[in-house]
């Protein structure tokens, strides 16, 4: 189990507060779906994904984006729970969307290029651990009741 | 796996760019590097690796520096990286099964397709430090490094990657 210290839970925490969980949503999984394009295949009924400007400004990339990443935020909460808060979600992307668990790995690193794309200077290294560690916590609670 | 003209001029336009804080970048890049998977650090126990040391910042140029020679040689990147790959393969011995081909397309961990992604090693070293890069380069240049650049970046340094394991065996 993933353990968070007091220092790595402020620095996450205190970040988040600060992500516009709309635009770092669609922005996430439109570079998702633009430098990893095999990703496509889960959704075919989005519409127009021809290109990266047709991707990043596709109305149900920037939805669908927004509801992911809004998920995300309950990791932020329980982060001593990843596992129990993640339980349902993880059964859902098993036995109904058939995900391959990999495609939690790539979209956590594509958030954090998007976190630092947006912060700059202020998502230092270390900061960058935190949620590195946050993404590969969330990936593994998501993978968890694959059977 | 071979990059588009399209890409090619991505990479070339943001190196111009890049090359001008290249020491700051690969300095930074390393200090992610280590900071954020710690394993790595393993592969430079005769380094000094605090934030801002001599050694971080000449090995972060170093690594900079050859990223350039690639940059300049998109034709023949294996060519360019030909005695960096040897190095890799014969002398450092960077533990293979850490050098997966692809940034994440590839094949799986050593545990195979059905085991659930490791805690902290969810990546090769190679794919660590080629996102490491990346998020330095997202963090220094947001202008440029939009989702077609982000796309061209992640490619290019995938390509890298798997030139420096080519000759393992």
């Amino acid at each position: 189990m993933v353990h968070f210290s007091a220092e790595e839970k402020a620095a996450i925490t205190s970040l988040w507060g600060k992500v516009n969980v709309e635009d770092a949503g669609g922005e996430a999984l439109g570079r998702l779906l633009v430098v990893y394009p095999w990703t496509q295949r889960f959704f075919d009924n989005f519409g127009n994904l021809s290109s990266a400007s047709a991707i990043m400004g596709n109305p149900k990339v920037k939805a669908h984006g927004k509801k992911v990443l809004t998920s995300f935020g309950d990791a932020v909460k329980n982060m001593d729970n990843l596992k129990g808060t993640f339980a349902k979600l993880s059964e859902l992307h098993c036995d109904k969307l058939h995900v391959d668990p990999e495609n939690f790995r790539l979209l956590g690193n594509v958030l954090v290029c998007v976190l630092a794309h947006h912060f700059g200077k202020e998502f230092t290294p270390q900061v960058q651990a935190a949620y590195q560690k946050v993404v590969a916590g969330v990936a593994n609670a998501l993978a968890h009741k694959y059977h | 796996m071979s990059l588009t003209k399209a890409e090619r001029t991505i990479i070339l336009s943001m190196w111009g760019k890049i090359s001008t804080q290249a020491d700051a970048i690969g300095t930074e890049a390393l200090e992610r590097l280590f900071a954020s998977f710690p394993q790595t650090k393993t592969y430079f126990p005769h380094f000094e690796l605090r934030a801002g040391s001599a050694h971080l910042r000449a090995h972060g140029a170093k690594v900079v520096a050859a990223l350039g020679d690639a940059v300049r040689s998109l034709d023949d990147v294996a060519g360019a990286l030909s005695r960096l790959s040897e190095l890799h393969a014969y002398i450092l011995r960077v533990d293979p099964v850490n050098f997966k081909v692809g940034g994440g397309g590839g094949p799986q961990g050593p545990q195979g397709p059905q085991a659930p992604p490791a805690l902290t090693q969810a990546l090769p070293p190679a794919q660590l430090l080629s996102h490491c890069l990346l998020v330095t380069l997202a963090s220094h240049f947001p202008a440029d490094l939009t989702a077609d650049a982000h796309a061209a970046w992640d490619k290019f340094l995938s390509l890298v990657s798997c030139v420096l394991t080519e000759k393992y065996r």
